[in-house]
């Protein structure tokens, strides 16, 4: 960093104080209509930070423009309240110029992967250390309710009356095909899924991208609620567990096994299978993370959730430092004066 | 036979052939050797837009323009004196652009039958006398450079690729120019394959004793050292220079440089320049787009970096919203656009002046950014040093203005020291007590600058409209009125801190010519060869057009008549109409090309003579 970054800011990477959830909360009212799946997002970052024990001064939320884009206001944390669809590339300016920063992004699916699609598959491309937190409410709520790249077809809104006709995007396996290292998708109304997934998000090294089902009970209400509400919950959601075969259902009465490259569902109550012939989920596969995002919009399946991937890359970042530092060790510190005298010179007496 | 030496002020080269004839080393080491023997000059790349365009075409042709000088030289020069062609085709585009009674040396080999008919000829020029109104010298280059190199055992490919160099050597001859800086420099590129080394020095050695043995050539031609201000120098053009002054206002600042950016012609050699400073922890970042260019690097001022972006028109067009949320957020961005030829793609290799209502306007909202432009090659160093002075002390983006024509053209540079470099002083807010994110200072009116990691001030910020002093979401009438407003003044206060405008030329009289960016040095000289002939006229050229100087109008209204000559339809005079209420004439052409000095020398005519 330079001489005055140097001298402004902490340059400890760990926190001397023990946060509460509390003193990650500003002093500005949240202005999310009652009810809205916004309010689960933000407590639960609220609750993980602490355990973090990152200095707070040193985190930096980021988003675009959207409902779910007001995060950063309510986080007593530094804060930039972008331009629609740019948040992933403001991020990306600030971690690549500031890597002892630890950067959140708040994003919408419009304002993640609609106006900002191009910037999320080259962020996810580049892993850039950013953790994007995506709000899926397939709708704009800000906007009071168009449907969204994430809507399903047929979908029904004020600019589609009689149905959209668009194809949605998976938002993970938009992530997955864009090369991204950290995969994983999460509910609001599953508060502890939710705590664990931002935990391992933050603690990623490299672009993380967690897509969060949040319901919009204004303009999209229930979206989500069958992988959500209790009584259909179970038979409609697997949940990705590193290590573990993929069970579902009620008292885990049915399993996912493959067949060939493609996930079946199979009974372990009929005895015809019985948990050792199921797909055992491993978040170091990348193969097996396509397979399984690949679930998401299969009626046939359950809706998986979970880690789809988590890998190691280098980070866009730390090779640039690398090449910083190589020119320096190399070439010596930068100096003005040889700088401008340099190239074909010649003296005019 | 003993030749004839006479003796010049000043002349024009063009050396001009295919893409891939060398042309740009030639016209690169004839101008080397030239500042290296004193005199002033100027020189312009014209490059194709094609990258490699079939051999022999139009289309395919490049050119290198010097003009060089016993006296100040301004510009690369409205006509050439002599035209060094390669081939037909480089003949026959560039044949208007010499002289009447000008020099044109041909490679005759370049005219054979395929040659004339890719470039269009029914017949050669050479031979239907078409060219009886200049003095024509056809060398068959070709020949003697594969004669030169005969004993050599050279593969026939390289050979072709010396033959530049005897074409060199001619001009070195003609012009009694030393063989030793191109010689040295031909050791220092090729000295690992000393085969090259002996080429290629042979065929330039070639080219001179050529010039000096037969009897083609019958005069030889002597430009004296200029009258330049004592000091190390060196070539430069606009893009390397404004690189470097970005580099050297971080350097001054102690802050890091970071540029966002996408490539686009003819701004991508800033790019590339910035990226071979890592050890100045230069950190570029080659977006996806514009628009991520703009807003990384705005993310990075956020995180206390001086940040920039460098773009042309159709980029600047897509940053426009961008451009917004800094004005909004009041973080220091420099933001530079080298312009082209437009709308849209346009004419991406040739220059233009018709952005500057997009970079003083083009924005929703009331959203007023500073806007300076560069007016020759190596003040693009100075102005871009200025805008990064500019956007740190006042909290603001800025926008430098250059364009095609300053950004590959150059020019001899007196090279700057560190220490007479203006002194750039951001200071970051540490202090938590009472910190409040729009809080203003009372005289430049711009807010204090707090980066994540300070301890205590945590604080957001973002394009919705904030509350004057807590930096608040606000919606209130009266307080949008106020940050309107106050941000409106803010860039008005800039004017205090920015030179008094100057003239060249008479204080008052009949005609004032002014102008801004690019057009400096062809209307410097228009209007010193108009006081030469006693005529009444001056040269007022702005460097800071949002805000202007605070003298500007004062200025104007000392003159009889107010010229503005543009390489647009009139946006400059818009401007100064609307501001000063004069009744400005333009001069206005909008042809991708620079303007020439009797263009602008026939308008001051006309307008004296009363014809408006
Ligand atoms: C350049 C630009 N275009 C359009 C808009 C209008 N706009 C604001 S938010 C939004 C969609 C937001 O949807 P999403 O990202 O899903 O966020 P949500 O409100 O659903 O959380 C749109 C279209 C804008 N603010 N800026
Ligand atoms: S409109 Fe929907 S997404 Fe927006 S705040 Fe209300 S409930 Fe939440
Ligand atoms: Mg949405």
């Amino acid at each position: 960093m330079s001489i005055l970054v140097d001298e402004a800011v902490n340059q400890s990477l760990v926190s001397t104080v023990k946060y509460t959830s509390k003193d990650f909360s500003s002093d500005q009212d949240v202005r999310w209509c009652p009810g809205c799946g916004d309010y689960s997002v933000l407590a639960q970052v609220q609750r993980i930070l602490p355990e973090l024990n990152y200095p707070k001064e040193k985190i930096v939320f980021i988003s675009g423009i959207g409902c779910s884009s007001r995060f950063p206001y309510y986080m007593d944390t530094y804060g930039f309240h972008g331009i629609h669809g740019r948040a992933t590339a403001i991020a990306s300016g600030l971690k690549i110029a500031r890597p002892d920063l630890m950067v959140w992004v708040a994003t919408g699916d419009g304002d993640g992967l609609s106006i900002g699609g191009n910037h999320m598959i080259h962020v996810l491309r580049r892993n850039i250390d950013l953790n994007i937190l995506l709000f899926n409410n397939q709708i704009y709520g800000l906007t009071k309710g168009q449907y969204s790249p994430t809507s399903e077809a047929g979908k029904i809104t004020k600019s589609s009356p009689v149905g959209s006709v668009d194809m949605p995007f998976n938002p993970a396996s938009l992530a997955l095909g864009s090369g991204g290292t950290f995969v994983a998708r999460s509910l609001d109304r599953d508060p502890k899924h939710m705590q664990t997934i931002i935990k391992r998000a933050a603690e990623h090294k490299g672009t993380s991208f967690v897509e969060i089902y949040q319901n919009c009970n204004v303009f999209n209400d229930g979206a989500f609620f069958q992988f959500t509400e209790k009584e259909t919950k179970s038979d409609s959601v697997v949940f990705l567990e590193h290590g573990k075969p993929l069970v579902f259902g009620k008292d885990g009465d049915k399993g996912i096994k493959l067949d060939g490259f493609s996930p079946t569902v199979v009974s372990l109550k009929d005895g015809s299978h019985s948990t050792n012939d199921l797909l055992i989920h491993n978040e170091k596969d990348s193969t097996l993370a396509f397979i399984l995002a690949n679930m998401t919009y299969n009626a046939e399946m359950p809706r998986p959730v979970g880690i789809f991937l988590a890998i190691d890359r280098p980070r866009y970042e730390d090779e640039m430092e690398k090449q910083i530092d190589s020119a320096i060790s190399k070439r010596g510190k930068g100096q003005l004066d040889k700088l401008l005298n340099g190239g074909d010179t010649w003296v005019i007496q | 036979m003993e030749k004839e030496t006479r003796v010049l002020d000043e002349v024009t080269i063009r050396f001009a052939g295919d893409s891939g004839d060398g042309m740009q080393l030639t016209g690169g080491q004839f101008t080397n050797t030239s500042a290296a023997m004193g005199n002033d000059l100027s020189t312009l790349p014209d490059y194709p837009a094609e990258i490699r365009a079939p051999i022999g075409t139009t289309y395919g042709v490049s050119g290198f323009q010097i003009h060089f000088g016993a006296t100040e030289i301004n510009t690369p020069g409205d006509h050439c004196d002599i035209l060094v062609a390669m081939n037909a085709a480089s003949l026959k585009v560039n044949l208007r652009s010499l002289q009447e009674n000008g020099i044109i040396i041909v490679n005759t080999d370049g005219f054979g039958d395929k040659n004339l008919k890719l470039a269009g000829y029914s017949q050669s020029p050479l031979a239907d006398g078409s060219l009886s109104k200049y003095q024509l010298f056809q060398v068959d280059i070709t020949k003697l450079t594969n004669l030169a190199l005969a004993d050599l055992n050279l593969p026939q490919k390289t050979i072709d690729k010396t033959k530049n160099f005897f074409a060199l050597g001619m001009m070195y001859w003609m012009f009694n120019r030393t063989l030793d800086n191109t010689n040295q420099w031909i050791i220092e590129k090729f000295g690992k394959k000393p085969e090259l080394v002996e080429a290629n020095s042979r065929v330039m050695k070639a080219g001179w004793n050529y010039a000096e043995t037969t009897d083609v050539f019958a005069v030889k031609y002597e430009v004296k050292p200029a009258p330049l201000t004592p000091g190390k120098y060196r070539n430069i053009n606009g893009n390397q220079a404004a690189a470097l002054g970005l580099v050297a206002a971080a350097h001054q600042a102690n802050l890091d440089l970071f540029l966002g950016t996408y490539p686009i012609t003819p701004a991508s050699d800033i790019l590339h320049e910035l990226a071979t400073f890592k050890n100045f922890r230069v950190k570029t970042f080659q977006c996806e787009d514009e628009i991520a260019g703009i807003t990384s690097a705005i993310g990075a001022s956020f995180g206390g970096a001086l940040a920039a972006t460098t773009t042309s028109g159709p980029g600047l067009a897509l940053k426009t919203e961008a451009m917004g949320l800094a004005v909004m957020v009041e973080l220091p961005l420099v933001i530079i656009n080298v312009q082209r030829g437009g709308p849209s793609t346009g004419l991406p290799t040739k220059t233009e002046q018709a952005d500057l209502l997009q970079a003083i306007y083009g924005r929703n909202g009331e959203s007023p950014i500073p806007v300076i432009a560069a007016s020759t090659p190596s003040d693009c160093f100075t102005m871009a040093f200025e805008a990064s002075r500019i956007a740190l002390k006042y909290m603001t983006p800025v926008i430098l203005l250059t364009d095609g024509y300053l950004g590959n053209g150059s020019e001899p540079w007196l090279l700057p020291q560190e220490k007479d470099l203006p002194s750039i002083a951001p200071k970051f807010r540490t202090d938590p007590e009472n910190y409040m994110p729009y809080q203003r200072d009372d005289i430049t009116l711009s807010r204090e600058w707090a980066i994540p990691g300070t301890i205590g001030l945590e604080h957001r910020i973002g394009g919705l409209e904030k509350q004057d002093k807590t930096g608040n979401i606000n919606y209130e009438p009266e307080n949008h009125d106020l940050m309107v407003k106050l941000r409106a003044a803010k860039v008005e206060r800039i004017a205090n801190d920015i030179p008094l405008a100057k003239v060249d030329g008479p204080e008052s009289g009949d005609i004032l010519v002014v102008g801004w960016g690019g057009t400096y040095g062809t209307i410097k000289t228009a209007v010193e060869r108009k006081l030469k002939e006693g005529k009444s006229v001056a040269h007022l050229h702005l460097k800071y057009i949002n805000p202007m100087p605070k003298n500007v109008g004062e200025i104007l209204s000392k003159y009889k008549y107010v010229l503005v000559p543009e390489i647009n339809l009139g946006q400059l005079i818009k401007i100064l109409r609307e501001k000063f209420l004069v009744p400005a004439i333009g001069l206005n052409k909008v042809q991708g090309l620079p303007f020439r000095s009797v263009e602008i020398e026939e308008k001051i005519d006309s307008v004296l003579g009363g014809k408006l």
